[in-house]
């Protein structure tokens, strides 16, 4: 509607607003990405001093990492990283629930190195899993299915226990603490990855349990986020619409499941998902010609309720690729560097700079506009 | 006369001293309360109705009116209203009938209910600054989209939308028709959705001629009385509306006296002058859902699918389902109506008691319809009591994709509320189809204020948005996160799927 005849009114709120804009207070999360094209893999060291470079953003209440590519040996299974409270009752409940889907392949506690900077709430345990084939039919049609199932139902049902991540030949490494810690307690040098994601916390929306902090994962879908969902509600209504429970009690769970609906289940590309999420306004679809105007009408029209609003910078790892964008007016930075097959996305240039001193070709993403790095076939 | 006479509702008073006998009282006066006796001007407060027409139309402020200048004495169960129902009763043996929506003093949900802001974590948005969408697309959406590749490599869409309406405020002007009231009320409202880019509904009293060039700005209805209804009629209006209730009176019919059908109504409505239009309280060919089904494929085929077609129902308890099984049809939108909403004239015991209030339906219509999957194959519009800009956020936030306003756009037009519209006597030329009371209300100024109310709830709306920190309506929509209630119990806070304020 035309906002030009009601000009007393428009003067009055200037007056008003005029001094509030400037109060921006940025909530600070250093969040970094990194993929090599060509697979080949890079342990985690240089991550870890990348993401400790951002210790400002952080407040030493959670680090994490996510690593594509560290468990060869167990390439086809589905790796599940798990929080137990305890190895009595949380872990029989769990073991029971995967016999009774499928085959456990390999189990072990994860293998950590005690820091004084870390409390050890949780034992962080991985199973190698094989869903069994013959109870794939229904709503649990395929092996993501049966896997997206023991998560939610895990994450919501059982008591002592949360899986971090359910994906194959990956895994997510995070506790409580400072990025150096966290990554020395898992030992995460060892480590031998062609995608890394890290994530340095400053929490204000979750407790400080290890479960609440980034990578947040599902099957081969990782999360890292700086940033707050103001349409956490609406996201989690419509997620939880498909199966979805969003049980740890933070906001960038619901951008997981987004990927996984929107992604696996309904087949988009990358590009599209992101356009989902981030869509252009109004005005420029207004302006783009008819066919494109009306693909981009159909995605705000059909997947409305999955639109992320708020500010965000997110890098998601995925089966192909990573993918990093922001919010559509770009709340929260992001910066993009590239040296030959290697592209990095992070909160700041600085951390990029740590992980490659020579990197070329800095650059910072328009709003809303995705940043997608692919394997080389 | 062993009844006698009830106390008078209102006294009404001039100050003598103030008033310079203008005689503006007089004429203003429908109801018949001011007369000239000699060089006096005498009152007779028992005709008054509490419309406000002489207050607002005396120069000289003289005029001051007091409600329940007698009481009876006071009773909590016996009240005044209990006691003065019997006595009409006993006198007429009649259903009692009544404008106007619920006018019992119960607990609002909408005013326990409060909405959320950003502080530090987040950046409010400032919608004077930075984009705020509040465009709204009405009707079936796809649950997901199907993309195929061309030869060039371009990426085309292989979904075929269905017709949408696209709305730029999500506020919608609800079913008043013709006959009920004016039309100068209608073109009032129908030039005011048209300049802002939404819709208002005919009512179910057809469609006059002069409503003619905001036709693609109107909703046709279709009632169980049929009236006005033809391929021409339905082929004017921009979407089909089936009305199968309505929330003042659930489960009965449309009810239009007498007295308001004129030429001009009744050749609209296609009816005798004089007559009453009693609506059926079914629609004589839907007896199911299989039925209504069938009506929604009618109206559609008869249109050749070019129009969304909406089902209205008044929210009843259980809503949920019937919702469902409406979004499994071929219907675009359901419209539902709280027991608050408004009416020309309703039986005061329906009006009063049946029904369930509509912050309550749109929770467990969004609720169901997603448990089902079948959320995106219908828009949920929702009407009932809405007052204000909050009403309105809150509604949205709980599950809607728009609101009908219906009572708040008659204010605006100069209605004071004060529930006597089934008398053709409607003193600001709203309720009324006497020609000398509808040309008090000029069409143009009507329009003026009609969008005035719009774009200011519109603002406010944007900037409940944007101290929410978000741009983008459809991320307001269902988003309970955003809500928190306030003194409202466990039970409900369940029902509304709301944390309580604190939590
Ligand atoms: S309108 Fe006011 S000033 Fe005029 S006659 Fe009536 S009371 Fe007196
Ligand atoms: S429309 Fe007229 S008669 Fe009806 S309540 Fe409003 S002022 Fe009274």
């Amino acid at each position: 509607m035309s906002h030009g005849n009601n000009s007393e009114i428009i003067d009055e709120y200037i007056t008003l607003h005029s001094s509030l804009s400037i109060f921006r207070v940025i909530k600070m999360c250093g969040i970094i990405g990194f993929i090599d094209r060509t697979k080949s893999r890079m342990d985690g060291s240089s991550i870890k001093a990348a993401l400790s470079l951002m210790n400002e953003r952080g407040s030493g209440d959670g680090a994490g990492y996510a690593a594509y590519g560290i468990y060869p040996e167990y390439a086809d299974y589905y790796a599940l990283h798990v929080f137990f409270d305890n190895l009595g009752e949380p872990k029989k409940k769990v073991d029971e629930l995967l016999q009774q889907l499928g085959e456990i392949v390999h189990q072990e506690e994860i293998p950590t190195t005690p820091q004084p900077g870390i409390k050890k709430v949780h034992i962080p345990w991985r199973y190698f899993f094989k869903p069994s084939e013959d109870l794939m039919e229904g709503k649990m049609a395929s092996e993501n299915d049966v896997v997206t199932y023991i998560v939610m139902e895990v994450n919501a049902n059982v008591k002592g226990a949360t899986i971090c991540s359910s994906g194959k030949n990956m895994g997510v490494f995070k506790a409580s603490g400072w990025p150096e810690d966290v990554a020395n307690f898992y030992r995460i040098e060892d480590y031998k990855g062609y995608i890394w994601l890290g994530h340095n916390r400053y929490p204000t929306n979750s407790p400080g349990w290890w479960g609440g902090a980034h990578p947040f994962n599902l099957l081969n879908w990782s999360v890292v986020h700086n940033g707050e969902i103001t349409s956490y509600g609406t996201n989690q209504r419509y997620v939880e619409g498909y199966g979805y429970k969003c049980s740890l009690f933070t906001d960038t769970e619901v951008v997981a499941y987004l990927f996984d609906l929107l992604g696996r289940q309904h087949g988009l590309s990358y590009e599209m998902v992101v356009k989902a999420l981030a869509p252009p306004f109004w005005d420029e679809i207004d302006r783009m010609p008819a066919k494109e105007a009306e693909l981009n009408k159909a995605v705000r029209l059909t997947y409305g309720s999955a639109l992320m609003n708020g500010p965000f910078a997110i890098v998601v790892g995925t089966e192909n690729g990573i993918v990093g964008f922001t919010d559509r007016i770009k709340l929260r930075p992001l910066v993009v560097g590239e040296n030959g097959n290697r592209l990095y996305i992070s909160s700041e240039e600085a951390a990029i700079r740590v992980l490659d001193p020579e990197v070329k070709n800095v650059y910072t993403p328009r709003a809303g506009e995705p940043i997608i790095g692919r394997f080389i076939e | 006369m062993t009844l006698g006479s009830v106390p008078p509702k209102f006294k009404v008073n001039i100050d003598r001293d103030q008033c310079m006998d203008c005689g503006r009282c007089i004429e203003n006066c429908s109801y018949g309360v001011y007369r000239r006796e000699g060089d006096k001007i005498l009152i007779e407060s028992r005709k008054c109705t509490g419309c406000l027409r002489c207050v607002a139309m005396c120069p000289r402020d003289a005029i001051t009116l007091t409600e329940k200048p007698i009481d009876y004495r006071s009773h909590p169960l016996w009240t005044r209203e209990v006691r003065e129902d019997i006595i009409k009763q006993a006198r007429s043996g009649k259903i009692i009938l009544s404008g106007m929506g619920n006018a019992r003093d119960l607990p609002v949900v909408y005013d326990r209910l409060l909405l959320d802001a950003c502080q530090v974590t987040n950046p409010s948005i400032d919608p004077l600054r930075e984009p705020m969408e509040l465009r709204t697309y009405i009707g079936k959406k796809p649950s997901k989209l199907k993309f195929k590749k061309t030869e060039s490599g371009d990426v085309e869409l292989e979904t075929k939308l269905a017709p949408n309406l696209k709305l730029n405020t999500p506020i919608m002007i609800g079913h008043m028709s013709f006959g009920a009231i004016s039309l100068n009320s209608q073109l009032s409202m129908a030039k005011a959705v048209t300049e802002l880019g939404t819709y208002m509904g005919t009512g179910e009293g057809g469609l006059h001629k002069d409503l003619y060039p905001y036709q693609d700005h109107m909703i046709v209805q279709v009632a169980s009385g049929r009236f006005g209804v033809n391929i021409d009629y339905l082929e004017r209006g921009a979407a089909i509306e089936i009305k199968i209730g309505q929330g003042a009176k659930p489960g009965i019919g449309g009810h239009l006296p007498g007295e308001k059908v004129n030429e001009e109504v009744s050749r609209t409505r296609m009816i005798p002058v004089g007559s009453d239009a009693i609506s059926p309280a079914p629609h004589h060919d839907i007896y199911s859902i299989e039925d209504l089904v069938q009506l929604i494929r009618s109206l559609k085929e008869a249109t050749e699918w070019k129009k969304p077609v909406f089902v209205k129902i008044a929210a009843v308890h259980n809503v949920a389902p019937i919702a469902a099984g409406i979004a499994r049809s071929s219907a675009d939108a359901v419209v539902i109506d709280g027991f608050r909403g408004g009416t020309g004239a309703a039986p005061k015991v329906f009006r009063d008691n049946v029904g369930i209030p509509i912050e309550v339906a749109i929770a467990s219509v969004d609720q169901k319809l997603r448990e089902q999957g079948v959320r995106n194959e219908i828009s949920i519009i929702a009407s009932g009591g809405i007052r204000s800009s909050a009403d309105l956020a809150k509604s949205i936030a709980l599950g809607a994709d728009a609101v009908n306003i219906g009572t708040a756009a008659l204010v605006a037009l100069g209605c004071r509320v004060c529930g006597n519209c089934y008398r053709n006597l409607c003193p600001w030329g709203i309720a009324t189809q006497r020609p000398e009371l509808v040309s008090r209300l000029d069409p143009e100024r009507g329009a003026i204020q009609v969008s005035n109310l719009i774009k200011g709830w519109t603002y406010e709306l944007s900037e409940l948005m944007g101290a929410a920190g978000i741009n983008s309506i459809e991320s307001l929509r269902g988003n309970r996160d955003r809500l928190r209630g306030y003194m409202l119990d466990e039970q409900m806070l369940k029902i509304l799927d709301v944390l309580p304020a604190g939590a």
